[in-house]
């Protein structure tokens, strides 16, 4: 059951980005992506991140599409003409994208026995659920303190101090974005 | 084992088929915001192999999800802030229009 949801929300993203990137109207290409993200966001629940999930639609579908769309159309870009690149370019990309997939799709035969196995390579560790016990622990304190509390834990005890430095990124994203858009430079 | 486990594989197959995807836009588009939205599209490719991963390593992963959106978020709000500088210049965003910078 949960694989062939997954398969189904999976076929229904990679639809949805080849549109993305093949549509020629910048708006019906933003449309596509929010759709993929939609169903990135299912995905995450089926592996279960429920909390990912959540802040996949709010942080993503919702904020940061809703600025292409703005800048989309306060730029009156709604029709556009064909902005493709020569043929040239089209084969250069086949070959260079062809030649990442078929690099990155070896990622399809990894099962948890196998990574155990590649990662420690001695016998010993064979035993994914021995190699792969922190997953497992997470696992059972998602079930104790709530999805929520499970990726919080990490992140205000382990990793406190990047996520403090992500205030000063977002306060210099804030202040480089007023600056850039103001009228006089 | 969890249930979410056996997807391992699969779903890093489909974080390399979207990453790939979001190269090949990025190739071949000149727009620049559809530019932009392809690099968001890698960085969602990105953030469903740490999804996939952290349920053997734990809650981590999450965690960087995490810094992955917001890294996302100042890029996005940057780079649209450009993108608008720009256009104000030249009244364009077609990639092949900006070559202030080729010698």
């Amino acid at each position: 059951m949960t694989q062939t949801v997954f398969y189904l929300f999976a076929a229904f993203a990679v639809v949805s980005a080849s549109l993305c990137i093949l549509q020629r109207n910048p708006v019906s290409a933003a449309l596509w992506l929010v759709s993929t993200m939609f169903s990135l966001a299912a995905i995450y629940v089926l592996l279960g991140a429920q909390f990912i999930a959540a802040i996949q639609v709010l942080v993503y579908a919702g904020a940061i599409m809703v600025l292409f769309l703005f800048v989309i159309m306060l730029l009156n870009l709604g029709h556009a003409s064909s902005d493709f690149r020569g043929p040239s370019v089209v084969a250069g990309t086949l070959v260079i994208g062809g030649l990442l997939l078929v690099e990155l799709f070896a990622l399809w035969r990894y099962s948890p026995n196998r990574l155990a196995a590649e990662v420690a390579q001695s016998p010993a560790y064979n035993d994914p659920a021995l190699l792969f016990a922190a997953g497992e622990l997470s696992r059972q304190e998602a079930a104790g303190r709530g999805v929520v509390g499970a990726v919080a834990a990490p992140l205000f005890q382990t990793y406190l101090v990047p996520f403090e430095i992500t205030s000063i990124l977002l306060l210099v994203a804030i202040i480089g974005a007023v600056v850039l858009a103001k009228r006089s430079i | 084992m969890s249930d979410g486990a056996a997807l391992l594989g699969p779903a890093l197959g489909l974080s390399a088929i979207l990453f790939s995807l979001g190269v090949a836009g990025v190739l071949l588009r000149r727009n620049a915001i559809v530019l932009f939205m392809c690099i968001e599209l890698m960085l969602n490719a990105v953030n469903l192999s740490f999804v996939a991963l952290a349920q053997l390593h734990g809650a981590g992963g999450y965690v960087m999800v995490f810094f992955v959106m917001t890294v996302a978020a100042a890029e996005a709000a940057v780079g649209l802030a450009i993108i608008l500088a720009i256009f104000r210049h030249k009244q364009s965003v077609d990639l092949q229009n900006i070559n202030l910078l080729r010698g």
